[in-house]
């Protein structure tokens, strides 16, 4: 059950601090930074040698511009110590991404370094009106993967009553939430709306059998529809929550229960948009890519961290009474785009699409192939199960409204396959949406 | 008079109707009259069978999503000429069909049309005006 819309504040200090007094402390935190950078990481050093910057040239946010920018792969070419800026010693923990391709990445933590980590994500979750009174349930992952314990930390952190149930065994999660009363949830959501469905499924009743009255979701990108299905699936409050290992983990920014984008922990990381071709900076309001630079991290600091996602950035004031900047849900991913027929298209641009017609669900899975040198998509569209029509027309009417809107919204005719309710692969990790069998 | 009719969306795989006849087959359901109307990529299987809630739910739990609907279910003879009388008879009420099928009974020796009309109410009135022989479930 909803609680009563709470503007708490974990760290009111750091998260309220006035625009011009926060911009100081940036400046005077990346000047360490990028010193520590370029004395103790090879890499960092070689790549502003390059571009003739001394540590002193960078005095303030504004000269972060001229700063090289780090890439992915440059924690996959210097795996796993090459980017550490302290001696190994020092890190007291590693924490990484699952590496399905190639080589996996990891970033090493300093004790300092797990400790702002953990205050990032106790703010995220007071910030969805977390208290010691709560009960926690985290069905993350845990493990390399940064979800699990991250939540973990936070929820410990405010006092609360953690349950680490980890993720998988939706039965055993639902049977806990119930039995022990969780409050909160930590988990994907697209998991989080698979536990909603199942609930329902197994006769009980969100309202009276389960007690949670917010989540905070994270680990891939939804939509605001998503929120307004999952809310009412569980009768909660649904945060967004946004988080990179490169980073730190989630709670890197995260949502009040305003609901109106995400705070950036500003206090630990500069947020900028930049164009994803040019490389210029964009103002905030425009559209780009999001670049992170870490002004704490001890351990594996990040300077200017391309993350490829895809969205804004905003400064108007938030009625929570926070003043850090809020960036707006991610639209895209510059490497998840998909190129048809010369069409950028991103699998957002068809879930947004989705979730405005009525009879379908939003699980959706892109089937890309080339056959004779021509490229199609396929959009198979799970039909949602209140969808009750005993007529073809109806059924073709649905698939002819989704294949309009998407030739007017992204540009392209896709071939529109409407699938039976709950038969398309739930995931209990990230969603696996496009299916790319062209072989180029 | 209507009687309660199954519609299940298939997706055009083979071996779709062989698990939804199994569901049903397994429960003990018996199908009285099926027509199943294709697409390019689905299908819908339209039934009327013996107990049409617990259909749904042998359904349901064989993970397909069954929608209930009202349709008549007309009896005439079964001789050369019966079907187009009554069709006549449903041309002069003005009103469309939006499909239909038919059987017979092998022990009344009747045939049966199954016809859906989308508006019910007026449809019924009109239908029984004009002396058209309904049935309901129970038959």
């Amino acid at each position: 059950m909803k609680a009563p819309k709470t503007h708490n504040i974990y760290n009111p200090e750091a998260e309220c601090m006035p625009r011009e007094q926060l911009r100081e402390l940036q400046s005077k935190r990346l000047a360490e930074t990028v010193k520590r950078e370029y004395e103790n990481v090879p890499v960092y050093r070689e790549r502003m040698d390059a571009k003739g910057i001394k540590p002193g040239d960078i005095k303030s946010v504004d000269d972060l511009k001229y700063l090289p920018f780090t890439n992915k792969t440059d924690l996959r070419d210097e795996f796993p110590f090459g980017l550490l800026a302290v001696p190994k010693r020092e890190i007291v923990r590693i924490q990484g991404s699952s590496g399905t391709t190639g080589k996996p990445i990891v970033s090493g933590y300093t004790e300092n370094d797990v400790e702002v980590w953990t205050e990032m994500v106790a703010r995220a979750l007071v910030a969805a009106g977390g208290t010691a009174d709560d009960i926690i349930q985290v069905c993350y992952g845990y493990g390399l993967f940064t979800g699990g314990l991250g939540a973990h930390q936070g929820a410990t952190r405010i006092g609360a009553m953690t349950v680490p149930m980890s993720s998988g065994n939706t039965q055993r999660q639902i049977l806990m939430m119930k039995e022990l009363g969780s409050t909160m949830l930590c988990c994907t959501p697209s998991y989080a709306t698979y536990l909603g469905e199942t609930i329902r499924e197994m006769g009980l009743d969100p309202k009276k059998d389960i007690r949670l009255k917010s989540g905070v979701f994270g680990a891939e990108p939804w939509t605001e529809e998503m929120r307004q299905r999952l809310e009412q699936l569980l009768d909660i409050d649904a945060c967004d929550i946004y988080g990179l290992t490169e980073i730190a983990g989630p709670g890197v920014a995260f949502e009040c229960l305003e609901k109106r984008g995400m705070h950036v922990n500003e206090d630990h990381v500069i947020a900028e948009i930049i164009d994803p071709v040019t490389e210029e900076q964009l103002p905030y309001g425009c559209s780009g890519e999001l670049v992170f630079t870490t002004i704490t991290k001890e351990g594996m600091p990040m300077l200017r961290y391309r993350t490829h996602d895809i969205c804004k950035l905003d400064a108007t004031p938030c009625a929570c009474g926070r003043t850090t900047v809020r960036m707006g849900r991610i639209t895209g991913r510059t490497d998840d785009m998909l190129v048809i027929r010369g069409v950028n298209v991103f699998p957002s641009q068809i879930e947004s699409v989705l979730v405005s017609v009525k009879g379908v669900a939003p699980f959706y899975q892109l089937v890309v192939d080339r056959v004779h040198s021509t490229d199609s998509i396929e959009v198979q569209v799970e039909l949602d199960e209140k969808m009750f029509s005993d007529t073809v027309a109806d059924f073709e009417k649905i698939r002819n409204e989704i294949g309009e809107k998407i030739k007017s919204v992204v540009g392209i005719s896709a071939k529109v396959t409407l699938v039976g309710a709950k038969t398309l692969p739930r995931s209990e990790g990230k969603a696996k949406r496009v299916i790319d069998n062209r072989k180029l | 008079m209507t009687i309660k009719q199954i519609s299940v969306f298939m997706e055009n795989k083979p071996g779709t109707m062989s698990k939804v006849t199994d569901a049903l087959g397994n429960s003990g359901i018996d199908v009285r009259a099926a027509s199943l109307a294709d697409t390019q990529d689905f299908g819908i299987l339209r039934m009327i069978v013996s107990d049409t809630d617990k259909a749904v739910k042998a359904l349901a739990e064989a993970g397909y999503v069954a929608s209930v609907c009202d349709v008549f279910a007309a009896e005439v003879p079964d001789r050369p000429g019966a079907m187009t009388e009554l069709m006549k008879k449903v041309a002069e009420t003005g009103l469309n069909l939006e499909y239909m099928y038919a059987f017979v009974s092998p022990e009344t020796k009747d045939a049966y049309i199954v016809f859906r009309i989308k508006d019910i109410e007026s449809a019924e009135k009109a239908l029984s005006e004009k002396g058209i022989k309904l049935i309901g479930n129970a038959k």
